[in-house]
């Protein structure tokens, strides 16, 4: 039929056939009744639908329901080069884009066996880009997190200063948000001139900034009585889902791939592993989740300032560096099956890559996103609490709904 | 003896029904076992004292294509106290494929197993859940299939932009 100007003629039930309930209402028992939740809700932070069954106020069982922001990214990396998957890359984890292509870079690397002759100030300058992005990333969750739960201030001044470090990627990358800069073997550009001092000035501004947040949103008694002892994350139970990143840490195991794999030049930089330890509650609730994202923030300007100390020192620039100088014309891995993974904001991103040796795309690339993974624990840890909890435990996961989706 | 020995004679001792073969052409390392033997090798690797992979990174489904006619389902296994790596292969046919669900020994498998139905429709045997998790139920084919063709129309609306 053809569509006359009318894009979608609404039917009867065709909600129910696209995206059928779990929870039948037939099943239900007295009292019990089902809540839809999202999918356009501000605290379910992006297109999440959760479907709750709920026994008065008590959550009894919760189901996401997931895929509207379902951009088909393993399909478009197997009809295009390695090289131009990485815009798509980009916006997996659109909050921290320098993350996901430093992940993708390094993988695609690694099997062309190039990761060794990559300059150490293209490795510094991506680990810096990176660290500062990840740093934005937990501004976003942190901030966002605090307004889910009634903290409004903290979002604006959280917003405020990540603006500073999107102004500076900006000025590295030309792009705010999706930056494409990290290319396999190498840059786009060398970070202009200038960019190193104003990153110094920077984190003078804002190592007194996340002072001022600790007083007024973590410790706030208000925050602290919404979130410790809420959603409490076990250890076994974490590991036995594949949680990672700060959610596994919240939940007290020093995991850190930077630690683990001392991929690119983690291994040269000191920095700590902040883990949850039940400061305010219990191990693994949603405040030490939030609360090692902080810590998070401080070892990241640690890095940030040992990189820093790197580019300006013995990598400083000159004017024969070509960022570009190794990036490789054609990119024809040889035939292998390769797994590769690094630590971005919200925990493991792994790409499983198939390459025939025959052709520049790749055969299959999977993307392994850590969201998607941590989302799938919360039916097990938002059993039996109150509907207001819920919504504390979402935003303490830290999901983008681009990265669960792809 | 290194560890990968050590992790592939226990592996061979849970193979009962064929032989299982390395596969070199691949990093971490990998395994190809009889599909029928996937939930005994598996249960061995999480919970045999030398091998302990508490973790499982990922599920990936692979359309071999239609020339083949195979698909296959890579596992990547990491174990944190030991910091081992393991990949494991099984193939399949590409019709009807079937293969017995990981869910009961790690619960991460669940949405990974829906989303390789989803996108690949293989079918994971005593799955506690198994639908679609990224497209809409009444989507039709499964995409990442080498011979996917996409509908002309989903509900009067036109697919192809």
């Amino acid at each position: 039929m053809p569509t006359e100007g009318v894009q979608y003629r609404f039917k009867e039930g065709d909600l129910l056939k696209s995206a059928p309930n779990k929870f039948n209402v037939a099943d239900l028992r007295a009292e019990e009744m089902i809540i839809n939740l999202g999918p356009q809700h501000p605290s379910t932070h992006g297109v999440l639908r959760l479907e709750v069954l709920l026994d008065g106020e008590i959550v009894k069982e919760v189901m996401p329901h997931i895929g509207y922001l379902h951009r088909c990214f393993e399909k478009h990396a197997e009809n295009l080069p390695y090289n131009q998957v990485i815009p798509f890359v980009d916006r997996l984890d659109y909050v921290a884009s320098m993350n996901n292509e430093h992940a993708y870079a390094m993988g695609v690397e690694r099997m062309l066996g190039i990761e060794h002759q990559i300059p150490k100030r293209v490795e510094y300058v991506r680990v810096l880009v990176a660290e500062l992005n990840r740093i934005a990333s937990h501004f976003i969750a942190i901030g966002t997190y605090g307004m889910d739960i009634g903290a409004f201030t903290p979002f604006f001044w959280l917003m405020r200063d990540r603006e500073h470090i999107l102004r500076l990627l900006e000025w590295a990358s030309g792009a705010r948000l999706l930056y494409n800069y990290i290319w396999i073997g190498g840059l786009f550009y060398d970070i202009p001139v200038g960019f190193e001092e104003r990153c110094r000035e920077f984190v003078q501004y804002i190592t007194p900034k996340l002072q001022e947040l600790e007083t007024v949103l973590i410790e706030n008694k208000i925050f602290v009585d919404r979130t410790a002892n809420v959603g409490v994350l076990p250890l076994d139970l974490a590991i036995n889902c594949g949680v990672t990143g700060p959610m596994l840490r919240g939940s007290g195991l020093r995991f850190d791939l930077r630690k683990v794999d001392g991929y690119s030049v983690y291994k040269e930089l000191d920095f700590d592993v902040p883990i949850g330890e039940g400061r305010m509650g219990t191990v693994g609730d949603c405040w030490d989740r939030t609360y090692v994202r902080v810590l998070e923030i401080y070892e990241s300007i640690k890095i940030v300032n040992q990189c820093l100390d790197k580019l300006t020192g013995e990598l400083k620039r000159n004017r024969d560096f070509d960022p570009q100088a190794l990036v490789p014309k054609k990119i024809r891995p040889r035939a292998q099956d390769f797994y590769v993974r690094a630590e971005i904001p919200k925990g493991e991103l792994g790409f499983f890559f198939r390459s025939d040796g025959k052709s520049d795309v790749a055969f299959r690339c999977k993307c392994r996103s850590c969201s998607f993974v941590n989302l799938s624990v919360l039916p097990e840890i938002a059993k039996g609490i109150l509907l207001a909890d819920l919504i504390a435990i979402i935003g303490s996961i830290d999901v983008v709904m681009g990265e669960v989706d792809r | 003896m290194s560890t990968f020995d050590q992790i592939l004679t226990l592996v061979k001792r849970s193979c009962t029904h064929s032989d299982c073969t390395i596969d070199e052409n691949a990093t971490p390392k990998a395994i190809r076992i009889d599909k029928r033997d996937l939930i005994p090798v598996m249960q061995d690797l999480l919970t045999d004292p030398i091998a302990y992979f508490d973790m499982l990174s990922c599920i990936s489904g692979v359309d071999n294509g239609p020339d083949a006619g195979t698909m296959e389902v890579v596992y990547n296994l990491y174990s944190i106290p030991f910091d081992h790596h393991l990949m494991i292969k099984v193939t399949i046919p590409r019709d009807n494929g079937e293969v017995e669900s990981v869910c009961s020994i790690w619960r991460t498998a669940n949405w990974h197993e829906r989303e390789i139905f989803d996108l690949f429709g293989i079918n994971f045997l005593n799955h506690p859940d198994l639908r679609r998790i990224l497209l809409p139920s009444d989507w039709q084919g499964h995409p990442l299939r080498k011979d996917y063709k996409h509908q002309d129309y989903y509900r009067n609306v036109k697919v192809e932009y």
